[in-house]
């Protein structure tokens, strides 16, 4: 759970199986797979017939949660890395209907980018049955460059793509899902502020 | 309020048995405030020593800013408003309209729109279908009427908009094919319902039990005042006493006694004349879609415009 009280942030209060659903697909990444083995007790054998899991490991975090997700018994696919599960979840989407109910977890950065393409297919975020798992780290926008760069811990920061030192200002745009990133020392080069933690 | 507009009754035409739709156009001349799709107005209508003020929903294309125009179905048991315009209002009579309000807000991130009408709910829609036409969105109405003499629009509305236009006539033993209707749509969808509270409650009760999202799910209570036991209200401030008719709703009687309360609906949904209880020995009736069954159970809040009081004293914030 992030400690922060931004108020564009979104919340994610957790993964509940939507009982009337008449299909669920499940999109994890890297330690999300947690939030679904944690309520493996409520998935029966209606619901798993009725599932979709996607997932994607996040590096060495990810390790090991391959096997326990495919024992669960619903259908199962695990994608190399995140660009190519949103592709698979953009296809799912794509063929179906409405009552099929979209599960995200994991890390703040991929819940945003999912529901990027939920979004495209006319899904309310509020319909979106989401846990936050795994890294609190930021997936952030220069503003300048518009570059994006993932797994900030820090602010300020260098941008990734510009190399602007970045101040990460409390402000989350679902639309980009990233938190928005602002030049420091655009005044004085160089008076940068000794870089602090980011919410961890 | 200082937003209502003066407007003239330009036109009045029969649309169904029993269904008069009123053109009304601004004294003052000029484009009128715009509107969206399933936005409703107040008409203060001065009917003798009493004005009512009822809530109808725009029919008309939004694109039109020279005109409103509702549609009022006769009640059966007319508390006044639909027998004072099928009966007693005539083209030049001038109306006090409120400026439009929308609590039916189409989703326009929607893939697609499905509305469901019964009956005289087919008004806001017809506002909707202007817009969702013209932005080239994809929509299907299916209508539920008594008989095809007394749907409102049908006709006008097949012309217009052909096949995305399904009537379902009772008279005809035609049913709206609910489970079917919610079961193979586009994810997406969303789906708007107004009629009946009976028609309204089967509409959204289908769609959740086959897995629609409240999120999808918008529906449109109208509902006039019920009627009741007379009663008197206090008010905190001045310690005045009001009385309540058996046919008056409390904002009425407030209003009638020259207290202007706030209000948007009139209807129960919107919220918008929540009134505290300062003191309360007997029972509010609870009338309206605003509260929870908590707060109606604690009856700290009163909605004013559809609820109702019995027992001994009764006091208001006001």
């Amino acid at each position: 759970m992030q400690m922060t009280a931004i108020r564009s942030r979104p919340v994610y209060p957790g993964l509940a199986i939507a009982a009337l659903a008449r299909r669920h697909i499940f999109a994890l990444e890297g330690e999300g797979a947690g939030a679904l083995l944690d309520i493996a007790g409520d998935l029966t054998p209606e619901v798993l017939r009725r599932s979709q899991i996607l997932y994607v490991a996040r590096g060495s975090l990810g390790v090991g949660h391959h096997g326990a997700l495919q024992t669960l018994g619903a259908a199962f696919w695990a994608a190399p890395t995140v660009q190519p599960l949103l592709g698979r979840l953009d296809v799912e989407l794509s063929r179906s209907h409405m009552g099929t109910r979209l599960y995200l977890a994991g890390t703040e950065g991929f819940i945003g980018q999912a529901m990027q393409v939920a979004a495209a297919h006319g899904i309310d975020p509020a319909s979106v049955i989401t846990e936050h798992r795994g890294s609190l780290a930021c997936r952030v926008q220069c503003v300048h460059c518009k570059g994006v760069t993932e797994g900030v811990t820090t602010s300020p920061y260098p941008c990734s793509h510009c190399g602007l030192n970045l101040y990460v200002r409390d402000h989350y745009s679902r639309r980009l899902a990233a938190f928005q990133g602002v030049n420091i020392d655009a005044e004085e080069p160089g008076a940068v502020p000794p870089p602090e933690e980011l919410y961890l | 309020m200082s937003d209502d507009l003066q407007m003239r009754v330009t036109a009045l035409h029969d649309e169904a048995a029993g269904v008069r739709r009123v053109r009304l156009e601004p004294v003052a001349g000029g484009p009128l405030p715009a509107f969206s799709g399933g936005a409703h107005v107040v008409v203060a209508m001065q009917d003798g020593t009493v004005t009512r003020r009822n809530p109808y929903s725009l029919c008309c294309d939004p694109d039109d800013r020279t005109g409103y125009e509702i549609a009022v179905a006769r009640a059966a048991a007319s508390r006044g408003g639909s027998a004072y315009i099928h009966e007693r209002l005539g083209i030049g009579d001038v109306l006090t309209v409120g400026a439009p309000t929308n609590l039916f807000q189409p989703d326009w991130r929607a893939k697609k729109h499905i509305l469901v009408a019964g009956g005289i709910g087919i008004t806001p829609f017809v506002a909707m279908m202007a817009q969702f036409a013209r932005a080239g969105l994809a929509f299907e109405l299916h209508y539920a009427v008594r008989s095809r003499a007394a749907a409102a629009f049908a006709g006008v509305l097949q012309d217009r908009y052909g096949p995305r236009v399904k009537i379902y006539a009772a008279d005809e033993g035609a049913r709206l094919p609910l489970a079917a209707l919610v079961g193979n749509q586009p994810l997406g969808t969303h789906l708007y319902t107004c009629g009946p509270e009976r028609l309204m409650d089967a509409v959204l009760e289908t769609a959740r039990q086959a897995g629609w999202p409240d999120q999808a799910l918008h529906s449109e209570h109208f509902m006039a005042p019920p009627p009741g036991d007379p009663f008197t209200v206090t008010l905190a401030g001045s310690g005045r006493e009001v009385a309540v008719g058996p046919d008056q709703s409390l904002l009425e009687a407030l209003e009638a006694a020259g207290i202007n309360p706030r209000y948007l609906c009139r209807g129960g949904v919107c919220g918008e004349c929540a009134t505290k209880v300062v003191e309360l020995r007997g029972t509010i009736l609870h009338g309206d879609h605003f509260l929870t069954p908590e707060e109606r159970a604690e009856s700290r809040t009163i909605m004013i415009c559809m609820s109702r009081f019995t027992g001994d004293r009764l006091v208001l914030d006001l």
